[in-house]
């Protein structure tokens, strides 16, 4: 009990005096997950309001992977993706395994089926609602698009932060991919693995209480935003 | 530019239009020719096909058999001579006045023109102070008013209106009505489904009487209420509450043994 107090004690140390090897990690964390979510929602929300709104062979087989994908097992996109691009791999060349861009792309793979999939959900209920009024005015599927992604923004932005969460959150991706290289490819989530099997705890508490405060940030923050928004557009 | 179409679009002529879903023929062998001029109300009770029919002329749907065709071919320019205002007024989560201004933007106007456009069709509509407001904290009347308000904006030649004033109270219906009575008077020619008959008999030269996807009359307005030909038509206009009973009751042999097989 009383190693859990000090624990605590010195992860609080660490927050507040911003200790340099952790704000190393934070930043490095934040800039790997939100490149990630980035890239992800310029792929993930054209390509949901596109199986939305039109229709091909394959649309109900699209529509089923792309809900079943948002449950990927970070580990395995993890090995998949070191299989690429380790040595003997297809984009091996590009020497990019236990780097921060070889993490990031693994959670593009993560995190993109989990943006696409519910701006499918919002774009076609949208679209439920507008479609005989956007006929009416000469919009068909490709003319109204823009206007739906912008309609349906606040429901939008809850889908980019879901994605952000699963980035920030997952470990196992971004274990095998990146490595866990002090300094080079140690993230928050990695961390907080390794101190923990060390056991030093200080530091990984203090990851910890991090991590949690900026998922309850980055919630709140969806939250208030949908709030704000309905109440200004009814 | 704005594309106009300079050549007038009407007549519109149905031939033989059905439209069936499923095994369900909802219109029925249809022939109608809508003239430019006067304007039409279609009537009938719940079910009769009256939206059907519009969304048919407006193109929104396709019959399933027989032709519907405007007096100039290319479609695209009949569809932009259009303009439809429907009984749920759909508005972009956007102000009020750049949902006036997404609608004339699809039509190719360019800035300034839209601007002095928009600017010109709020005040007519009575919603300038409203401008700046998100279309969607509008009241239903205010939207509707809109929706008017951004189909008068495309200068059509012929407006569709679907039950357009059937959830409204009576002063947001006289608003809407007063804007209809205005776009008529500009050249636009009305074609209106609405189960009021007030509103029928204000708004309309011509009632089209419609009964289980079938047209049963045609008439001018006057004529249409004074003296209907149809049997239906007569009970509808005079309000029987059960007047689609009248038919079966009325042909039904008296004084016969009624389930004599």
């Amino acid at each position: 009990m009383h190693d859990f107090a000090s624990a605590f004690a010195a992860a609080a140390d660490l927050i507040t005096n911003l200790d340099s090897q952790l704000v190393e990690i934070v930043a490095l964390s934040l800039r790997v997950s939100l490149s990630a979510v980035f890239a992800a929602a310029v792929i993930g929300l054209p390509l949901g309001a596109a199986v939305a709104l039109f229709k091909f062979p394959g649309r109900t087989a699209v529509v089923v992977a792309l809900n079943a994908l948002m449950g990927l097992p970070p580990v395995v996109v993890g090995l998949i993706v070191y299989l690429m691009l380790s040595r003997a791999g297809p984009l091996g060349t590009l020497g990019l395994l236990f780097s921060p861009t070889a993490m990031v792309a693994a959670q593009v793979i993560l995190v993109t089926p989990i943006v696409a999939a519910l701006a499918r959900q919002v774009i076609e209920d949208l679209w439920a609602e507008y479609e005989e009024q956007m006929r009416s005015l000469g919009a068909g599927p490709a003319q109204a698009l823009p206007a739906l992604l912008w309609d349906g923004r606040f429901s939008l932005v809850t889908a980019i932060l879901a994605g952000f969460g699963r980035a920030s959150a997952e470990v196992g991706a971004v274990m095998i991919v990146g490595g866990n290289i002090d300094h080079v490819t140690r993230v928050m989530t990695t961390a907080i693995a390794l101190e923990v099997s060390k056991g030093d705890l200080a530091l990984a508490l203090g990851l910890g209480i991090i991590l949690l405060t900026l998922s309850a940030v980055v919630n709140g923050a969806a939250f208030l935003l949908k709030e704000t928004a309905q109440r200004r557009n009814a | 530019m704005m594309q106009t179409t300079t050549d007038t679009i009407l007549p519109l002529r149905l031939q033989d239009v059905s439209y069936q879903v499923g095994r369900m023929r909802l219109i029925k062998d249809m022939n109608l020719t809508l003239e430019a001029g006067p304007r039409t109300a279609i009537v009938g009770p719940n079910g009769a096909g009256k939206s059907l029919l519009l969304r048919l002329c407006h193109g929104l749907l396709k019959p399933t058999a027989g032709t519907i065709s405007w007096q100039i071919t290319d479609s695209r320019e009949a569809g932009s001579a259009q303009a439809m205002v429907f009984q749920r007024p759909v508005m972009l989560r956007r102000s009020a006045a750049a949902n006036v201004d997404y609608a004339l933007k699809l039509r190719g106007m360019d800035r300034d023109e839209r601007q002095e456009r928009i600017d010109e069709m709020l005040g007519r509509a009575g919603l300038r102070r409203l401008a700046g407001q998100p279309a969607r904290v509008l009241s239903f009347g205010e939207q509707q008013r809109l929706a008017l308000a951004r189909a008068w904006a495309l200068r059509p030649q012929v407006l569709f209106m679907d039950e357009a004033t059937a959830s409204l109270d009576p002063a947001a219906t006289h608003s809407v009505e007063e804007m209809i009575h205005a776009i008529h008077a500009e050249g636009t020619r009305i074609v209106l489904t609405t189960h009021d008959l007030g509103q029928a008999r204000r708004l309309s030269d011509e009632v089209i009487f419609m009964h289980r996807g079938r047209m049963l009359e045609h008439a001018p307005t006057e004529k249409f209420f004074e003296a209907p030909e149809n049997d239906l038509a007569q009970a509808f206009v005079k309000g029987e509450l059960l007047w689609w009973k009248r038919r079966e009751l009325d042909t039904e042999p008296r004084h016969q043994p009624r389930f004599r097989r």
